[in-house]
């Protein structure tokens, strides 16, 4: 069992790589020496009157030089304090939290939809297979040049500007991709449409959910999915997406 | 000197506890935190069945604190009795069980199970406002409460805490009707009925529309409650609502709360509850106190 830590960790660099999207390497030696790709950290505002962790996804993994980068959307006024961060700023997070993505080897699409893409480029990187990543955009994209050293990147955008016109699973049939196994992170009907994809392909199909929280670490049960196995914790169909996530098996997770 | 409080017979190594449904059962903190250095674990309330809990989104944030609308989700007395004491009676620290229930039988179903086990006391649930049935049908009428705590006594083998609603039009009558009723001890206070509306989205916060507010914005309210019950019954008060910090726990001490629980603050400190047991003991120091029991209700 991998330790958890609340510590106040140092900004090393933080840039904007999108509109609206921002990308923020943390000096932590601790969570970077435990965490491995798809889990999380819980990012606390530095602003007393916003009391609740903003979960974010661990986008890579540093263990030479104690650091994690994260890529995240300003989306209110936390994420938009965050985005103002300058390095030698210093902010608290707690983690690494929630499972993680099960590192297979075999032959692997990685699937991420708009902020769901960033979890995949840790997986990109360790994964040791063929790898694929399938990254859907609405418009704008980023990380694609990170990709591109671990695995062949296909985009899908809404608008056409980039790859494929529509949807990730558009850019699959029209590239023909397969896999034996899918990881996928993003909007949910995204993942319902990835989860039928996996089901029809018959391969084995691994999605990281999202949900607002307030502990982070399964104690608060705010962060609940609807699960078709009984959970653990309450003996209900509540899968904790904090702590028995926030990846799941495809056929595990009502969408 | 000495932290320990008592509380209708059961002595606590120090004040400070936590609020339900804050904690769990202490299993995901006790990874971060020595639970031994707690003066009790309060439990999320447990029912006689299992509870699936309400949609979500569960939370929201508010400006200084949060609103909740878990709906008392919770694995049944079955489950907890198997797993969840076993778990904390590893540690040195009292074990009081939250019970909720939809009607006064599920209540007594489970006290009186609860008789049998390694529990140091009883909290109920009569405050809860995330639930239709049971929760605060029972919190905010005093015959209602008197009578359920009376009903509940006849079952108990422990003490029994009552925890209060802040959604009343006048905590101390509440407080002296669950004082009628047999209640041991009193605690407060619950959340705090609110709301919030994603004007980007026009949708409420929370999917039942409402939620439980907590955090540090609403200690002043809970201070001035806690402040009120005390001084309207004579059976120990455990004082509670946005406590994140050793000073905030003062406060409630100095009102007159015999103990405090600190909830919302763990959410975003799991090393609160430690941290305020450290700093009531540098306060101790600090001005000569020998004795907890010489604050509690010191400031009139």
């Amino acid at each position: 069992m991998s330790g958890k830590y609340k510590e106040r960790v140092t900004v090393v660099y933080q840039n904007r790589i999108a509109e609206g999207i921002y990308s923020i390497w943390l000096q932590t030696i601790r969570i970077a020496s435990e965490a491995v790709p798809g889990q999380f950290v819980s990012v606390y505002s530095n602003d007393a009157s916003r009391l609740l962790p903003r979960p974010i996804s661990i986008c890579e993994i540093n263990r030479n030089s104690g650091m994690i980068r994260l890529v995240y959307r300003v989306v209110g006024k936390g994420t938009e304090e965050f985005s103002g961060l300058c390095a030698g700023d210093s902010l608290d997070i707690l983690g690494p939290l929630g499972n993680g993505f099960p590192i297979r080897e075999k032959k692997a699409l990685l699937i991420g939809g708009g902020i769901g893409i960033p979890p995949m480029l840790e997986l990109a990187k360790q994964l040791p297979g063929e790898k694929t990543v399938v990254a859907g955009y609405r418009d704008e994209t980023f990380l694609m040049e990170d990709f591109s050293p671990y695995a062949d990147v296909f985009a899908a955008t809404e608008d056409g500007s980039t790859g494929t016109k529509g949807t990730v699973i558009d850019a699959i049939s029209e590239n023909r991709l397969t896999a034996d196994v899918i990881y996928a992170c993003g909007p949910t009907p995204m993942l319902r449409a990835v989860k039928a994809y996996a089901a029809e392909l018959g391969a084995e199909c691994w999605i990281s959910m999202e949900e607002r929280m307030a502990c982070g670490i399964g104690a608060c049960l705010a962060c609940v999915c609807q699960s078709r196995d009984v959970d653990e914790h309450s003996h209900v169909h509540n899968k904790r997406i904090c702590k028995d996530g926030p990846v799941f098996p495809a056929e595990e997770v009502e969408l | 000197m000495n932290t320990s409080v008592n509380l209708a017979g059961v002595e606590l190594k120090n004040p400070v506890m936590t609020c339900s449904g804050t904690f769990g059962s202490g299993m995901e903190y006790g990874e971060m935190i020595d639970l031994n250095r707690l003066g009790a674990v309060v439990t999320k309330g447990v029912a006689n069945v299992p509870w699936p809990g309400n949609p979500t989104p569960r939370v929201a944030e508010v400006y200084g604190g949060m609103l909740n609308a878990i709906g008392l989700q919770n694995p049944g007395i079955d489950v907890f009795c198997e797993r969840d004491i076993p778990y904390l009676k590893q540690y040195d620290t009292k074990i009081i069980v939250n019970v909720c229930g939809r009607t006064v039988e599920d209540y007594c179903e489970v006290v009186e199970r609860l008789g049998e086990e390694a529990v140091s006391m009883l909290e109920i649930n009569i405050s809860c406002p995330n639930v239709k049935h049971g929760g605060i049908a029972f919190g905010q009428d005093p015959k209602a409460a008197e009578h359920i705590t009376s009903e509940v006594k006849k079952y108990a083998k422990q003490p029994v805490i009552v925890k209060l609603s802040p959604n009343v039009t006048d905590i101390a009558e509440m407080a002296k009707a669950v004082e009628a009723g047999g209640a041991d001890v009193v605690s407060l206070i619950n959340t705090i009925t609110g709301m919030k509306i994603d004007i980007h989205k026009r949708t409420f916060g929370t999917a039942i529309k409402t939620g439980g507010m907590s955090g540090p914005a609403v200690k002043p309210v809970a201070l001035r409650m806690v402040y009120q019950a005390a001084n309207a019954v004579k059976v120990p008060v455990i004082g509670m609502g946005g406590i994140a910090t050793a000073e905030d726990a003062l406060e409630f001490i100095l009102a007159g709360a015999s103990a405090v629980a600190v909830g919302t603050a763990n959410f975003y400190n799991p090393y609160a509850t430690v941290e305020i047991i450290e700093g009531i003991e540098s306060y101790m120091k600090q001005y000569h106190v020998e004795d907890i029991r010489e604050l509690i209700g010191a400031v009139k």
